[in-house]
């Protein structure tokens, strides 16, 4: 546990200073970073710097072309974040904030009733992710706790398979 | 074990791994060529069809060109200022416009200050992003009195685009009328109807604010030709207009009643958008509804099974003072009824009419091929048809329709279209392209001086800091000569 403490904190630290130089905005009571207007981060994803301190919960990805990715995250973490952190792509156009689908998952049917019950809000958002199922989430609002253990995150296969899905966006 | 060796196992995954969906790093040789690429619109599909091409290929160039001098198309132009977590996305759109592979030319006008043709010639792949600029019409009589307006240029109007800064609409009629039942009619009908302390916190133009300060609109009408069924807004907007503070629905319980039935086997998403339909026409407010309800100075409605048949004028024929509307009735079911006349017509007294029909896309020039039809560039995904070379992303390849995650996919699509030609050798990358260098002498020749993306940040930066005096998360410059001059151009 003092190892672990260790390193985040370590983290932390580092990405601060690496934030500081960029003119990088951080936002560690949210656990994440934002790069913001005047941010210059480069393309790829690096890994974001506020890392949560609590214990770890291994979890798997299951990216958009099936690969499994397993990887380490913390309690509190957020499974957006997580993902980016990771350079797994999940996007999250409206940075958590419920005002897109964009890091619409699939959750391992094993653990939907591990999760908290979704916000309204979040439900509302879900009606918008193509190819919705019952055991769709949105991954910003997932947060790990240790019954998450072994938990694993599918992407939908949205695009190319798209439309050919039979799947027809709605006019709005 | 602790954090620092799951960190040195995760690291050397993120390394391993291939970058892209289906591999598309190739191992870089000494001789292997830049393919240049340039996007027409700086939209979200031509921001995400960016950030796609620049993420899965090591060595593309993509330039990004937009016509007006700012970036981000509908997400600053389109998006209501009262939501500015969708706007969020702009942060993404600049990371990706910061790349040291990824540069930004606005104030150019494709079709205009350079052809399609001219930018083949400069770039191994164009990709067409270009929206729809233009929105479908009524095609009724009285359209063009005053007092009618196209939901698109009250969108503009409000959200500083500069084409619709002078619109100037009148708002002094106390019933506004939307025609159509999208989420497009219902961010106007909300524009029209929050309070002014809400608006005046958003990024909202001074201009329109003002405006907005003295209107008179009490009660906003949307109008749909079909049903309830059918509407075509989403939830997360109806909940918005059931909670909005200091007004309340008018909602004729007959439309609904005996509709619970009818959603038994539909999809959730619809079927929870009715079921909330039902519940705000049909059931006790609860106490937070109530409330605002009961006090209540504004007031939203919708009316189906109306088709507009024409815009009545006042007795100086200036101006519109109601519309005329043919009763329908619906021909078959769920999404794909449709709205018959059924002889019998109704009269409504409504100064404003706003037509939300949908947004339209225009042909761009005699050699892009069009689908007039459709409005759209006809492609096989994202690639143009007959054209090698061109491919086209966002509204103007699938219509104008979806939020953002639709644009999103079909962006992530296209470019991985242009992905694949590249490594099928399609886009003959071999012959050098020399991208921007070309086109800068064209532009210059036609007295054209493009802004670039740190010119868009002195003008964000400004619009900032004139916001912060007004309390506001910006103030947008609406004039485009005005921009300009703030960076010398």
């Amino acid at each position: 546990m003092a190892a672990s403490m260790a390193g985040g904190g370590a983290g932390v630290a580092r990405c601060l200073l690496r934030g500081a130089s960029r003119g990088l905005q951080l936002a560690p009571a949210r656990g994440f970073c934002v790069a913001g207007p005047s941010g210059s981060q480069a393309q790829e994803e690096e890994p974001c710097p506020a890392e949560p301190v609590g214990a770890m919960v291994n979890v798997v990805f299951i990216d958009r072309s099936g690969h499994r990715i397993p990887v380490q995250g913390r309690v509190g973490d957020n499974v957006l974040h997580l993902a980016q952190r990771h350079g797994i792509e999940l996007e999250g156009a409206c940075e958590a904030s419920l005002a897109c689908s964009t890091c619409h998952v699939y959750v391992k049917e094993a653990f939907v009733d591990k999760l908290p019950i979704p916000d309204e809000r979040e439900e509302d958002m879900l009606d918008m992710a193509p190819l919705l199922q019952e055991n769709s989430r949105l991954g910003c609002q997932i947060i790990l706790t240790p019954e998450l253990e072994g938990a694993e995150f599918t992407l939908p296969k949205i695009t190319r398979n798209f439309y050919v899905d039979g799947h027809v966006p709605k006019p709005h | 074990m602790g954090a620092s060796g799951g960190w040195r196992g995760a690291s050397a995954l993120r390394r391993l791994r291939p970058a892209g969906l289906a591999g598309f790093k190739r191992p870089l040789s000494t001789g292997e060529r830049i393919p240049r690429i340039c996007i027409v619109g700086s939209g979200p599909a031509g921001f995400y069809t960016a950030q796609h091409l620049l993420k899965h290929h090591k060595l593309a160039r993509v330039d990004v060109y937009e016509k007006l001098p700012v970036p981000f198309g509908l997400v600053r132009f389109g998006v209501a200022p009262d939501h500015p977590e969708v706007k969020n996305v702009i942060n993404t759109f600049t990371q990706t416009a910061q790349s040291d592979r990824c540069f930004y030319y606005g104030n150019v006008a494709v079709g205009k200050d350079v052809t399609v043709e001219e930018l083949q010639q400069a770039y191994h792949a164009v990709v067409l992003s270009y929206g729809a600029e233009d929105n479908r019409i009524l095609g009724i009589p009285g359209e063009n009195l005053s007092g009618v307006y196209s939901a698109r240029a009250l969108v503009g109007w409000y959200n500083g685009l500069p084409e619709n800064r002078d619109l100037k609409p009148d708002l002094s009629s106390k019933t506004a009328l939307v025609l159509g039942q999208g989420n497009v009619a219902l961010d106007v009908a909300r524009i029209l109807l929050t309070p002014l302390d809400l608006l005046q916190k958003t990024d909202i133009t001074e201009g329109s604010l003002a405006a907005i300060a003295s209107s008179k609109v009490k009660r906003v009408w949307l109008v749909g030709r079909r049903g309830p069924l059918q509407v075509a807004f989403t939830i997360k907007e109806l909940r918005e207009m059931v909670n909005l503070p200091g007004a309340r629905p008018i909602l004729d319980p007959a439309d609904f009643t005996g509709l619970r039935d009818a959603i038994k086997d539909v999809p959730r998403p619809r079927k929870r958008l009715t079921e909330l339909m039902i519940k705000t026409a049909l059931e006790k407010p609860g106490e937070k509804e109530a409330k605002i309800w009961a006090s209540a100075t504004r007031e939203w409605g919708l009316k189906f099974l109306r088709s507009p048949l024409e815009i009545l004028p006042t007795a100086d024929g200036k101006r519109a003072r109601g519309i005329r509307m043919a009763v329908t009735r619906l021909e078959g079911s769920g999404e794909s009824a449709t709205a018959v006349p059924t002889g019998e017509v109704e009269e409504l007294e409504c100064g404003l009419i706003l037509s939300s029909i949908g947004y339209r896309s225009l042909p761009l020039g005699p050699s892009v091929p069009f689908d007039p039809k459709h409005g759209i560039i006809p492609n096989h995904l994202g690639r143009v048809q007959g054209v090698p070379g061109l491919y086209c992303s966002g509204w103007v390849k699938r219509g104008p329709t979806g939020v953002i995650i639709t644009t999103m996919n079909d962006s992530f699509d296209t470019a991985q279209s242009v992905l694949e030609d590249l490594q099928a050798g399609m886009l003959n990358v071999s012959n050098t392209k020399e991208g921007f260098e070309s086109v800068r002498s064209i532009l210059h020749s036609r007295g054209v001086h493009p802004v670039s993306f740190s010119d868009w940040e002195k003008i964000d930066a400004a619009e900032v800091a004139r916001g912060r005096l007004a309390g506001k998360p910006r103030e947008k410059i609406v004039d485009p000569q005005e921009m300009l001059q703030l960076i010398d151009h």
